[in-house]
């Protein structure tokens, strides 16, 4: 009955399912056959079978699959109960982690584009903050919150009351205290589970490459053109992506660089400008909440490169006006002259950086 | 008249303006003719043999005029042009926006 290359369709409750059911089968509960169909059987032409415990919501869903243009749909009469009482084969389901079964990630766990393979992805994944400050405390916050499994912090600064008007990973009584130790001790008051590396030093030319080796995703909260095109390049020369912003008073830009794929700090702008040209942001100040929003739209970005899902800022920069309300975007290119990845790039040596 | 978009870290040379009006039928042109009018983003955008500094970008409707024709790219009547610098961006500390 069940031809091969027939897709096998359970409609049934996961914990129906859980009790045990058809090696090769697909979980569509009833309520989403309609939806999800398609996924499971993208061909409408092969042939399509369906049970659920005695017969009739598998009736109910091949109506429905025919109903959507289905030609070749079979309900097994009896279900998966004659099934067992005729002593033919099924299975309890394969082992799910741990990590499947933690009511701390359930809103995560239920949409199919994270579920329990991406949320193990997370745990398993390595993010480093350059900076945990305006850009890097919302991000640090919301990715421990999210389960990504360790969590590097570069920064060399202490906590400053001035800091605390938007560095929220921080708090009142840590002025004065390491910003990795202060965000460590937040971190692990939300989320025990994620293990959190700190680096108490500043990203020169002669760390980096010790500093972002080994992780996935690099979160650029620096704020000078120095550690800016450091960091570039040696993430370049790792192929490791970085999720790049910058903040001014009342604007943010955003834009993810995946090496070689699309563009780098360097094809943007190859040189950083001369130091008597480079406004210092202290003196124009930033709105809090608007590196709050932008950390986040980072730590955004770096979930969906970790998960590979939807479309990241990649040969995009986002441009975000607080005071409009107004998000604009622009292209960005790879730059075939870049000297940072372009065609014969000196891969291998530093970069000088102006100023 | 095109409507030109001031980066923040430009406005004080535009008296704090979102955006400046000026007119040219290409992109250089139209730098010209904001520089005219706000002298002050004269150094901030372009060398001194006129060219556009490598850490200034110019879009014309959303792409970058280097991948177009640069300077001698035609702004057509609809033309919305955005003027983007490298932007450090944060409270000026070395490390921590």
């Amino acid at each position: 009955m069940i031809a091969a290359g027939a897709v096998l369709i359970d409609t049934r409750e996961p914990h129906e399912w859980n009790a045990g059911h058809l090696t090769g089968a697909t979980l569509i509960p009833p309520i989403d056959v309609m939806d999800k169909i398609g996924q499971a059987a993208p061909d409408r032409d092969k042939p399509v079978v369906v049970y659920c415990a005695s017969g009739v919501r598998s009736m109910r869903a091949a109506l429905q699959m025919a109903a959507l243009g289905y030609r070749n749909v079979s309900s097994v009469a009896g279900g998966i109960v004659q099934w067992k009482a005729e002593g033919r084969a099924w299975q309890m389901p394969e082992e799910t982690p741990a990590i499947a079964r933690n009511p701390r990630y359930a809103r995560h766990l239920v949409m199919p584009e994270v579920g329990p393979d991406g949320q193990q992805r997370l745990a398993q994944s390595r993010v480093l903050f350059i900076g945990a400050g305006g850009l890097g405390s919302p991000g640090l916050l919301y990715l421990a919150a999210a389960g990504v499994g360790t969590l590097g912090i570069v920064d060399f600064d202490v906590v400053d009351l001035s800091n605390l008007q938007r560095q929220v990973v921080h708090a009142d009584n840590r002025v004065g205290m390491k910003k990795t130790a202060s965000a460590t001790q937040t971190i692990n008051a939300l989320n025990p589970d994620v293990e959190v590396v700190t680096y108490d030093e500043m990203l020169t030319e002669d760390n980096v490459d010790r500093l972002i080796a080994g992780y996935d995703v690099v979160i650029d909260g620096t704020d000078t053109f120095e550690t800016r095109y450091t960091l570039n390049d040696a993430a370049v020369r790792a192929a490791i992506p970085v999720v790049h912003a910058s903040v001014f008073r009342f604007e943010g830009q955003l834009s993810v660089f995946v090496p070689y794929e699309g563009p780098c700090y360097r094809c943007l702008y190859p040189t950083p400008p001369p130091p008597e040209l480079a406004p210092g942001c202290s003196v124009a100040g930033v709105l809090g909440v608007v590196p709050g929003v932008m950390g986040l739209l980072q730590a955004t970005e770096a979930i969906k490169v970790l998960l590979r899902i939807g479309d990241p800022l990649v040969g995009r920069l986002l441009i975000w006006d607080a005071l409009d309300g107004q998000f604009s975007e622009v292209t960005l290119r790879r730059d075939p002259q870049c000297p940072a990845c372009g065609q014969g790039a000196a891969v291998a040596p530093a970069l000088v950086v102006a100023g | 008249m095109t409507s030109v978009r001031i980066p923040p870290v430009l406005r004080v040379h535009v008296d704090g303006q979102k955006e400046v009006d000026a007119t040219g039928g290409t992109v250089g042109e139209l730098l010209r003719d904001l520089v005219g009018r706000h002298p002050g983003l004269g150094e901030q955008l372009l060398t001194a043999d006129g060219s556009l500094h490598r850490f200034v970008n110019i879009y014309l409707n959303g792409q970058d005029v280097r991948y177009l024709a640069g300077l001698d790219t035609s702004i057509g009547d609809r033309g919305s042009v955005i003027i983007l610098p490298a932007m450090a961006g944060g409270s000026g500390r070395p490390t921590g926006v």
